[in-house]
């Protein structure tokens, strides 16, 4: 009798350990996991304002503006179809070109201006992050039809 | 025609390691005694095929013959000698071959301890090892031999990405694999004693060993590659829950567990079949590891099209050797079962909260390495989970650990509450505070809310740790090897936490546009940049900056960042200048030329940061003198503690 007290006395703690642990981790995810959107869904209106998310496609070559003497930069991040303005004032990544993939995180502002809190652009030159590749693989799928 | 000597080689280990399959399957299964000795033949025959392929391609990278695709794409007649031999694993098809020759060099450490099992056990465990070794050697011969040729042959190669192009990168992927591959000599021991349905609980006396060793030696690849992160990716991080860390990360939670709750298996019999999971588990992670990070698992879930083979291939691997252990698991693990008590407050208890909560810690990263490719299959969204999500998520099982550690080390086996460590917690308890507190929140000072909770737990730990061995020696009693292992390690893994928690809430980091003269102050530190200037290295053009670091007036350091360019890639690559201490790191990387004179840099300062690697290392050399500390044992089958122990009882 005892013995089987003691055994449901671990498998209930047990239990709850895990239960409260899963809690705060699916508490912690929904909080901290970020969703990528490209320009497209921008412009189609998917993002709230102030929310934070990830922002992918290729910097549009010729955007990249530099405010001189400072950190503050411009780009505009492009899926080829639309078309977002992007500011940051930290240092850019090794691998940040024009006409490369990029992505940032950040929240857009209320111009409509991406503000980035932090900048990726991540291994060799031909590499393209797979979502921004799939942006790009729908908006040269989709794009004849438009025109 | 000699590069396909290396080809031929590979096939003929992947012929023996199918011999040493059946012959160590069938011998026992049939009662044939001259199969099971034809066991480690076949292994060590395996062995000097792969060794031969893998001296092959060396010399293939040595010779620079490009028309070799895989040395093509990873060398270049530019690159120095030495790099042209590491380049060897700078990509997956040799790190595969890698794999298969740490995975043969383990068998043939199995072979020579072999007299020290079982016959029937011995051969189980070869031909266990040789199915492994048989599914990865088709795997690298259907789907990414080292060997195919180029043609036409280009003047030269495309040379090592210039990131892998370091002394720790040489260092790092062996050490790494041999831990990783370390694991499926415990999956080998757990799946032998699963097939012979053993109810003693010798087996877990004979796979504690490898899996001491292959977690010590996880434990310097993933400190290693940490080591490498922080000073060689130009930006001063060491850890950033990268899928690629999480999955070397896992398996590693899951041996920790695994070589705890050994220790219970073995000298209570108690948890057998949890042990059993759990070294499943620890490979199979191991396995998952290895194919996300080398052949791009996780995207060839959804676009199979990159290498339809190689996904298709890789997941067949995976069902067929984790579903395998898990049906005999199933069939054989229930008969296994003891029934020993113990009561609530003992050894066992806190081995098993130890277990529980580093499974869950596993658990929480294994959620977050997945779920972005678990949401993607299914059309949810394309989301990322980072720091944020990992950080906090992964405290939770992890403080309670710790503190049940400091605790726990004092409990006694089967039964016992804690009144007769009471006076001994609560000092050690007193002392950490003493330790920690001050140190937070008056040396460091504004710390963020955990890291008082941080620094008080590490020095708990290493205190705790230290109390069992300093009363023998004061009692002139003799410490066993295992005894003086588990303290290093403990003592290691308090280091680590005193590290990690200072480095994490104190560290400072800035980013500053600066003109040649300006000062920006970094805590107390003074960084003062004085220029750009162009240099030249062996491969590279570099613009190098000069920053003077001073602290109240008096010079501390003078860095060096350089922003290199490589000329075979035509690749960027940001230097960071480091100037370690033990007690702080200073950092300076040059990013851009922002214009009007000035240059884009990162300060940072990083209080206690070798503290972590420090740690982890001495956690690693815990389990070695463990390890290797251990008295040599004659046949297993004979319980050879007795004797020592009458014999120790007689007055000297």
């Amino acid at each position: 009798m005892i013995a089987r007290r003691r055994r449901l006395f671990w498998v209930v703690g047990i239990l709850a350990g895990v239960g409260l642990a899963s809690a705060l981790a699916l508490r912690a995810f929904q909080q901290n996991v970020s969703y990528y959107f490209d320009p497209s869904k921008i412009a189609a209106g998917q993002v709230k304002p102030g929310e934070s998310f990830r922002l992918g496609g290729l910097v549009e070559k010729g955007s990249l503006v530099r405010t001189p003497g400072t950190l503050e930069v411009h780009f505009v991040v492009t899926d080829l179809r639309h078309s977002v303005p992007v500011v940051y004032s930290q240092v850019l990544p090794d691998l940040f070109r024009e006409g490369s993939g990029v992505i940032a995180h950040g929240h857009l502002d209320a111009h409509g201006t991406f503000v980035a809190d932090e900048v990726l652009a991540k291994h060799d030159e031909n590499y393209v992050p797979p979502p921004v590749a799939r942006s790009l693989q729908q908006a040269a799928v989709v794009a004849p039809a438009h025109h | 025609m000699f590069v396909e000597l290396g080809h031929y080689a590979l096939i003929l280990a992947m012929l023996l390691a199918a011999a040493q399959a059946i012959f160590g399957l069938a011998g026992p299964a049939l009662a044939r005694e001259r199969w099971m000795a034809a066991a480690p033949s076949a292994a060590c025959g395996q062995f000097v095929f792969t060794a031969l392929a893998v001296g092959v391609l060396i010399h293939a990278f040595i010779s620079n013959d490009f028309s070799v695709r895989y040395v093509a794409d990873n060398s270049n007649s530019a690159l120095p000698l030495f790099y042209r031999v590491t380049a060897l694993w700078g990509a997956h098809e040799g790190s595969i071959l890698l794999w298969i020759f740490v995975l043969s060099a383990w068998t043939m450490a199995v072979v020579a301890r072999l007299r020290h099992l079982p016959t029937e056990f011995g051969a189980r465990v070869l031909g266990v090892l040789g199915v492994l070794s048989f599914g990865f050697l088709l795997f690298t011969l259907a789907t990414s031999s080292p060997f195919a040729r180029l043609f036409p042959t280009p003047a030269d190669g495309a040379s090592l990405n210039p990131l892998l192009q370091d002394p720790a990168f040489a260092v790092h992927p062996p050490v790494l694999y041999t831990g990783y591959v370390g694991f499926s000599v415990s999956f080998a021991f757990a799946c032998a004693a699963m097939i012979e349905g053993r109810r003693d609980q010798l087996w877990a006396r004979w796979m504690r060993p490898w899996t001491v060793m292959a977690w010590a030696f996880l434990a310097c690849g993933i400190a290693l590659g940490s080591w490498w992160a922080y000073y060689e990716l130009g930006w001063g991080g060491y850890w950033s829950w990268d899928p690629v860390e999480n999955v070397s990360f896992m398996p590693w939670l899951v041996g920790t567990a695994l070589l705890h709750s050994l220790i219970v298996t073995e000298k209570r019999g108690l948890f057998k079949s949890w042990t059993l999971l759990l070294a499943l588990a620890a490979f199979s992670l191991s396995l998952l590891g290895t194919f996300i990070v080398r052949a791009g698992l996780l995207i060839s879930v959804h676009s199979f099209a990159a290498d339809p083979t190689r996904g298709i291939f890789i997941l067949a691997f995976l069902v067929i050797v984790v579903g395998g252990a898990l049906l005999l698991y199933a069939l054989r693990a229930p008969r296994m079962q003891s029934n020993a008590g113990f009561d609530l407050i003992s050894r066992e208890s806190f081995l098993l909260f130890n277990n529980i909560l580093l499974v869950i810690a596993a658990a929480v990263v294994l959620a977050g390495t997945l779920a972005p490719d678990i949401a993607g299959a299914l059309h949810l969204g394309t989301l990322s989970v980072g720091a944020p999500y990992f950080a906090p998520s992964f405290m939770v099982p992890v403080l309670p650990l710790l503190a049940l550690l400091a605790v726990g080390i004092h409990a006694r086996w089967k039964r016992g509450g804690l009144s007769h460590a009471r006076r001994v917690i609560l000092t050690t308890l007193v002392c950490a505070l003493v330790i920690g507190l001050p140190l937070s929140l008056a040396v460091y000072g504004h710390p963020m809310p955990l890291a008082p909770v941080g620094a008080v737990l590490g020095a708990w730990i290493v205190l705790s740790s230290l109390v069992d061995p300093i009363d023998r020696i004061r009692r002139r009693l003799t410490l066993s090897a295992s005894l003086v292992g588990m303290t290093v390690a403990h003592v290691g893994l308090g280091i680590f936490v005193l590290g990690i928690t200072f480095v994490s809430s104190n560290s400072i980091e800035r980013d500053v546009a600066m003109k040649p003269g300006q000062v920006a102050m970094v805590g107390d530190y003074a960084f003062r940049y004085e220029g750009v200037r162009d240099v030249t290295g062996p491969n590279f053009t570099a613009v190098r900056g000069t920053v003077t670091v001073t602290r109240h007036g008096q010079l501390v350091t003078v860095l060096h960042p350089e922003k290199r360019r490589f000329y075979v890639q035509d690749t960027e690559q940001t230097t960071a200048a480091i100037a370690p201490g033990l007690h702080r790191d200073l950092l300076a990387s040059l990013g851009d030329d922002v214009g009007g004179g000035a240059w884009s840099l990162r300060l940072q300062y990083r209080p206690l940061i070798r503290l972590v690697w420090i740690g982890g290392v001495i956690m690693a050399l815990g389990g070695m003198l463990a390890v290797f500390g251990r008295r040599q044992r004659g046949p297993a089958t004979v319980p050879d503690a007795v004797p020592i122990a009458v014999a120790r009882r007689t007055p000297a």
